[in-house]
């Protein structure tokens, strides 16, 4: 598979009136086509930045890039004016967001947010823009779309603006989705609507998916390959089956284990203690020491190089030093283990 | 389970909002059941399901527009003098979704903390008040310094654990939980679980644990009811939901919320309701779920389902466990079994 998009040591600043808050601190990953990465984390693990940057949505400033490359089609991003930028958004990557209310235009109909990619990258009329409008609006599932189309985003439900979102976003068919929680605000049922609607939709287009999420059931149910960012840095990444099944980190391990289980669990959650770290003052090792059962004391000052664990697993840990002493993941961290006794 | 005191008895507790002259919407519509003492009753359904309004119904921020809820005997909403009404708020607290929007920002902690305890005149002295602050603070997890600063100066988890201290310092026997993790992080909202869970067992706390992660509900509650449109589609003790649900919006429910195991999610059938939710200004004749429902006949439409206990402890809203209209689904109850 060839590499779509390639993101290189990244790294993102903010500037605010207390400090500097470094909300993405050399991360780097690769997309590859027609795949879904999930990048999940908590709130304030730089993943919803990352995504952001990958079109140039961060305010700039008080943001800056501090370094890296984001490699797209071979060309880097970062260095990309805001013109050259304009013909790149919609057109070749896209995002949906979590909130359908806020990101839609609720004084324009969804036609005409439907058309204005249209008209702008593929030279279409009004006429033609239209018509294309109410095929997407069908393809994702809204019906009456010859009425609908006419419509403002109020007169939408929240599943059906998510839908129109994701029309909007495919509209001219983008190499990369960028989704930004885009279940997050939905009710369940909803959001196996959306989910399912998603994966359809990439097989049909081919889209390379990165999906930003902090639910680890949305991860197994969608994603492909995953990157866990912790405090600015991609703490480990794998592809699905590796991390739920092998995961190595101890922020992974502290991830699964705070899920309830459905099908068993009388027993206390196993809670990460502590909160994340604050960025405008991050630490100098590994970001999550302060919260890690295992921690040495190396790890207070040296940020771990990650460890090649398989040709697509990788992972940011001391412990897997050779030097490092042996440690099991926790048992509430294992996950299926039900199944394999049942 | 032995016989339980009951703490809470919901009888058919309506609560309508006049949106104009002519249209009303009727957010809980006749609701009916029980939480007894020193349970973990959970609350789930999808937004405009009714959950919240119920919960706030329950411990009177809205009157209700009918039925009856009885706490420990005594009716609810019944015409209270100021000081009946100020001795049965103490014994009800709640707990809020949004741990930013539900704590004064003007205030520190220690004053949000101590309201209660102003209010009811609980501590005698100035040193008291401190010292049953300072318990307060600790018994979340907090510590004695915190009580000076103010909401801003905490993260999301820490907020909800003021919360949680200013709702305990009225030693209340009842707490409503609405969504009180919602807005967490995944392994903070594991801390404030643990936490509530274990506030419980010291208080003998009885909570109403309002949410729409039902797997979290799964693992605090002892019973479930789920709400679809304003009514109740189904109560059982929360094994059995999870192990055996009955109505088809139940079994949506479940088999729609994501499992962290990709090997389960890429076999499991899932059960997709169609469509959104219909309004509750207008909702639908019969059974309120049947314009989504897989099994719903012409029967569904005309009768409102009665709610009625299937099996033990178990109850349900659907007219497929009804034996009376066996013969309307003849053929797609084998579907619902399986």
């Amino acid at each position: 598979m060839s590499k779509l998009l390639e993101v290189k040591d990244l790294a993102i600043y903010f500037d605010t009136y207390q400090a500097e808050v470094q909300a993405v601190r050399g991360v780097s990953f690769e997309l590859d086509e027609k795949e879904t990465l999930a990048i999940v984390g908590e709130s304030g693990s730089g993943k919803s930045v990352t995504a952001q940057s990958l079109m140039r949505l961060t305010p700039m400033p008080p943001g800056k890039f501090a370094g890296g490359s984001i490699l797209f089609n071979g060309e880097d991003l970062t260095k990309k004016s805001e013109s050259q930028m304009e013909s790149i958004r919609g057109k070749d990557i896209s995002m949906i967001f979590q909130d359908p209310m806020t990101s839609l235009n609720p004084t324009m109909t969804i036609g005409k947010q439907i058309a204005e990619g249209l008209i702008k990258h593929q030279n279409m009329s009004k006429k033609e823009a239209h018509n294309r409008g109410v095929e997407l609006l069908k393809l994702v599932g809204i019906p009456n779309p010859e009425k609908r189309i006419n419509q403002y985003p109020h007169e939408y439900s929240g599943g059906m603006r998510q839908r129109a979102m994701i029309a909007i976003a495919l509209a001219c068919n983008p190499k990369v989705l960028i989704a930004d929680e885009p279940t997050t605000a939905l009710d369940v049922t909803i959001q196996a609507q959306i989910l399912d609607l998603m994966r359809d939709l990439q097989q049909k287009t081919g889209t390379a998916i990165i999906l930003i999420t902090h639910d680890l059931g949305v991860v197994a149910n969608a994603a492909s390959r995953v990157a866990v960012m912790y405090g600015g840095k991609i703490v480990e990444t794998g592809n699905v089956d590796e991390i739920f099944y092998n995961p190595k980190h101890p922020y992974t391990w502290g991830l699964l284990s705070s899920m309830p289980k459905i099908n068993n669990g009388e027993e206390e959650l196993q809670a990460i203690p502590g909160s994340p770290p604050d960025l405008a003052d991050p630490p100098k090792g590994c970001p999550f020491v302060a919260r890690c059962p295992y921690a040495m004391k190396l790890c207070e000052n040296h940020m771990p190089e990650y460890t090649n664990l398989s040709d697509t697993q990788k992972t940011a840990c001391w412990l897997l030093d050779e030097r490092a002493p042996e440690v099991e993941p926790p048992e509430s961290a294992i996950v299926g283990g039900a199944k394999v006794h049942g | 389970m032995a016989k339980q005191e009951k703490l809470l008895e919901i009888k058919d507790l309506k609560k309508h909002f006049k949106l104009d002259r002519n249209s009303t919407l009727k957010a809980v519509d006749g609701i009916t059941f029980d939480i007894y003492k020193g349970e973990t009753f959970g609350l789930v359904g999808e937004s405009g399901c009714g959950k919240s309004t119920a919960g706030r119904t329950i411990m009177r921020l809205y009157e209700a527009t009918a039925g009856e809820v009885d706490f420990n005997g005594e009716n609810v909403h019944t015409k209270k003098t100021k000081r009946e009404l100020k001795k049965f708020n103490r014994d009800m607290q709640m707990i809020f979704q949004d741990p930013y929007a539900s704590l004064n920002p003007r205030m520190t902690v220690k004053d949000i903390i101590a309201e209660g305890i102003d209010i009811h005149g609980l501590a005698k002295s100035k040193q008291e008040r401190l010292d049953r602050v300072n318990e307060l603070l600790k018994t979340v997890g907090l510590s004695e310094e915190h009580g000076n600063r103010y909401p801003h100066e905490f993260s999301g988890g820490q907020r909800q654990r003021i919360g949680i201290a200013r709702a305990l310092a009225v030693d209340p026997e009842f707490i409503v939980a609405d969504e009180p993790i919602s807005a967490l992080d995944v392994s903070i909202q594991a801390q404030v679980v643990n936490l509530l869970q274990r506030l419980q067992k010291e208080h003998g706390l009885t909570y109403l644990f309002i949410a729409h992660d039902l797997s979290m509900v799964k693992h605090i509650s002892d019973r479930v009811g789920v709400m679809y449109l304003g009514n109740m589609a189904e109560i059982a003790t929360s094994d059995d939901l999870y192990a055996e649900p009955l109505h088809p919006y139940t079994q949506a429910l479940l088999s729609a919320i994501p499992i962290s195991d990709p090997e389960v999610e890429r076999s499991r059938e899932r059960i997709i309701v169609e469509g959104d939710v219909p309004s509750p200004v207008n909702p639908p004749s019969g059974c309120r779920f049947r314009t989504r429902c897989p099994f719903a006949t012409d029967i569904c439409a005309e009768v409102v389902p009665e709610f009625q206990e299937y099996e033990k402890d178990h109850w349900v809203a659907c007219h497929l466990y009804n034996d009376k209209y066996n013969d309307a689904f003849e053929g797609k109850k084998a579907l619902v079994t399986k």
